[in-house]
């Protein structure tokens, strides 16, 4: 049969393998996580051999893994919206206004000595704040066609002055106990809670981004919102999904950095977004949209933390950490903007 | 005399003050290349988007396979077996060929969670490229990578996998180079060998000659002439198109019609 012919040529056919061997190797390549998880093994080497036996142990790697915790639950959501060619500016302020809404919520019904029950409803509470927070930056988006930009510059300032005006300007105090010594502080097999819910969320919507249809139109979308509208994808309600996702994943950031600090750290955050943005775009994610992974992003939360982590046990001034964030930023926008322009010419 | 597969009557369409279609008449026949052509301004695309449920007409009548339908959007266009290949090809750059082939119509593994079934996805898009005789190194590659030609083959591989009827085919050679140029013809052709009916929307008289069975002329919102392309000329066409030459609302429509 001619048509089964066909098939096994372009399956089977020797100079199509090798051809696909060759694009392969192109792509792994191009392909910004590679370049990402190069840095990430150099700054281990290098870290482990100027310090031997103090870099490369678990107490650096849990006291970053904590640390780098709530920037990397954030950035989960930011790569989705940066995958669709948007940004997210209100990340930091929407995991405040969470951890306040949350907070409030264990005032009102028993402060430190909240139960366990209160306790989940006071997440969950911060957690719908956050996802309906998004969603509204999202409608801004998607059916006011406000960039998103302004939409969640502006979302910033309506979250921080949410915050400021329910707490009045101080931190709330009665975080309750039990939420402190389980999540905040509390440990699994000898890792952090934080540690564990940060990478199980990188996983899970890692998988989403990879293997489902809400991946896959987050993609396309990024690539091309009009082509994406004419196959019959509903991109409007997609990218408002897209922000309320945003907003969700900061507001388990907010639920995370509360039990951790076990204080609402109104002020803490201001440059949040800045840092999020910056993993995700260290982890390859193109800020054009429709390129990016989580893996890639994952290794992008790494890299600043562990670059401090390692200056500061080489006793270096902690203030070349930002100078070399800032750098490797600059490359690694310059990277994606040479892979497209090699891209598009072939 | 075969029955048309598409039959579209007394199209109207304003915009504003501005008449784009003026009772406008279009008809297709399954297994037959129909051109759609005329002048900048003669209505070709709003038509065109009529009858492929991107815009609604004022007026006017469509049947399919002689029944009337209503096209509010795309998606009642392809319920109707109806596909369309955009100028600009609709794709997502950086999704692969597999990927923009089921863009919107996903397979799935479970499909409660909408996890999709990657693997019988490219099988299905090799299949579908191997049965146009479209050669893709690699459906796993991003379309961005991919010449002009084989973008354009990856959009009428999708709409060929779909249409059971009929196919839009906006100026699908003006991006592209003389070779690539005659692969399009030839999957056009092929297209039409199954059976369906292809709506060919072109500037290019020679090609239109070349790869037609039938063309239609629309000018100032009307459709004014109709030829079997055998007996069609350049100079026919042109004149067709400029109004020289008028055989519709005239008595010789009957003869030049099917």
């Amino acid at each position: 049969m001619s048509t089964s012919s066909g098939v096994d040529r372009l399956i089977d056919g020797p100079a199509a393998s090798a051809g696909r061997g060759r694009l392969l190797a192109g792509r792994t390549l191009a392909a910004g996580e590679t370049w990402v998880f190069g840095a990430l093994i150099i700054l281990i080497v290098v870290f482990t051999l100027l310090s031997p036996g103090k870099f490369l142990s678990t107490t650096t790697f849990n006291l970053t893994a904590q640390t780098t915790a709530p920037f990397l639950v954030m950035a989960i959501g930011e790569t989705f919206v940066i995958l669709t060619a948007g940004i997210d500016l209100s990340v930091g302020f929407v995991l405040v206004l969470a951890g306040v809404v949350a907070d409030k919520y264990y005032m009102a019904n028993g402060g430190p000595n909240a139960s366990v029950g209160t306790i989940w409803l006071g997440a969950l509470l911060g957690l719908a704040a956050g996802a309906a927070f998004g969603g509204l930056q999202g409608v801004a988006v998607a059916k006011l066609k406000i960039p998103p930009l302004i939409a969640t510059l502006m979302g910033l300032g309506v979250a921080e002055g949410l915050s400021y005006s329910i707490t009045g300007g101080a931190d709330l105090p009665s975080v309750p106990n039990k939420l402190v010594s389980s999540l905040g502080q509390g440990s699994f097999a000898g890792v952090s809670w934080v540690i564990i819910v940060s990478f199980l969320a990188t996983l899970v919507f890692g998988l989403i981004l990879t293997f489902t249809r809400f991946g896959r139109y987050t993609y396309a979308i990024g690539s091309n919102p009009e082509s994406a509208e004419r196959v019959g994808v509903n991109v409007d309600r997609h990218l408002i999904k897209v922000y309320a996702l945003a907003g969700l994943l900061s507001g388990l950031a907010g639920i995370m950095n509360l039990a951790y600090f076990s204080s609402t750290t109104i002020s803490d955050h201001p440059l949040d977004n800045l840092t999020v943005i910056t993993a995700v775009v260290i982890g390859g994610a193109s800020l054009f949209g429709g390129r990016g992974t989580m893996i890639g992003t994952f290794i992008g939360a790494f890299i600043p933390e562990l670059l401090a982590a390692g200056l500061n046990i080489k006793g270096v001034n902690q203030y070349w950490q930002y100078i070399i964030t800032g750098l490797v930023l600059g490359a690694a926008v310059y990277l994606d903007q040479v892979r497209r322009r090699l891209r598009e010419r072939g | 005399m075969t029955e048309p597969v598409l039959d579209a009557r007394g199209i109207t369409k304003h915009y504003g003050t501005v008449v784009a279609l003026d009772g406008a008449n279009f008809t297709a026949y399954p297994g037959e290349v129909t051109a759609l052509i005329g002048d900048n301004g003669a209505g070709k695309s709003t038509l065109t988007k009529i009858l492929s449920g991107a815009v609604r007409p004022d007026s006017g009548q469509i049947l399919v396979d002689g029944a009337p339908v209503s096209m509010n959007s795309p998606l009642d266009a392809r319920r109707h077996g109806i596909e369309t290949v955009y100028q600009d090809l609709a794709l997502a750059p950086d999704l692969d060929a597999a990927a923009n082939l089921h863009l919107g119509r996903e397979l799935y593994w479970f499909r409660p969670l909408h996890i999709l079934n990657k693997p019988a996805m490219r099988k299905r898009a090799v299949a579908a490229f191997a049965e146009l005789g479209v050669q893709l190194k690699d459906v796993t590659a991003p379309v961005v990578t991919l010449s002009g030609g084989q973008r354009q083959s990856v959009a009428v591989a999708r709409a060929v996998a779909y249409a059971s009827k009929v196919i839009f085919m906006d100026e699908p050679t003006a991006a592209l180079g003389v070779v690539q140029r005659e692969r399009v013809l030839d999957n056009i052709r092929r297209v039409r060998d199954r059976g369906i009916a292809v709506m060919l929307i072109s500037h290019n008289m020679p090609e239109v000659l070349a790869v037609s069975d039938r063309v239609e002329v629309l000018r100032m919102g009307r459709r004014v002439a109709r030829f079997q392309a055998a007996d069609a000329t350049v100079e026919k066409l042109v004149g067709a198109m400029t109004g020289a030459l008028t055989t519709e609302d005239a008595e010789e429509a009957g003869e030049t019609t099917k």
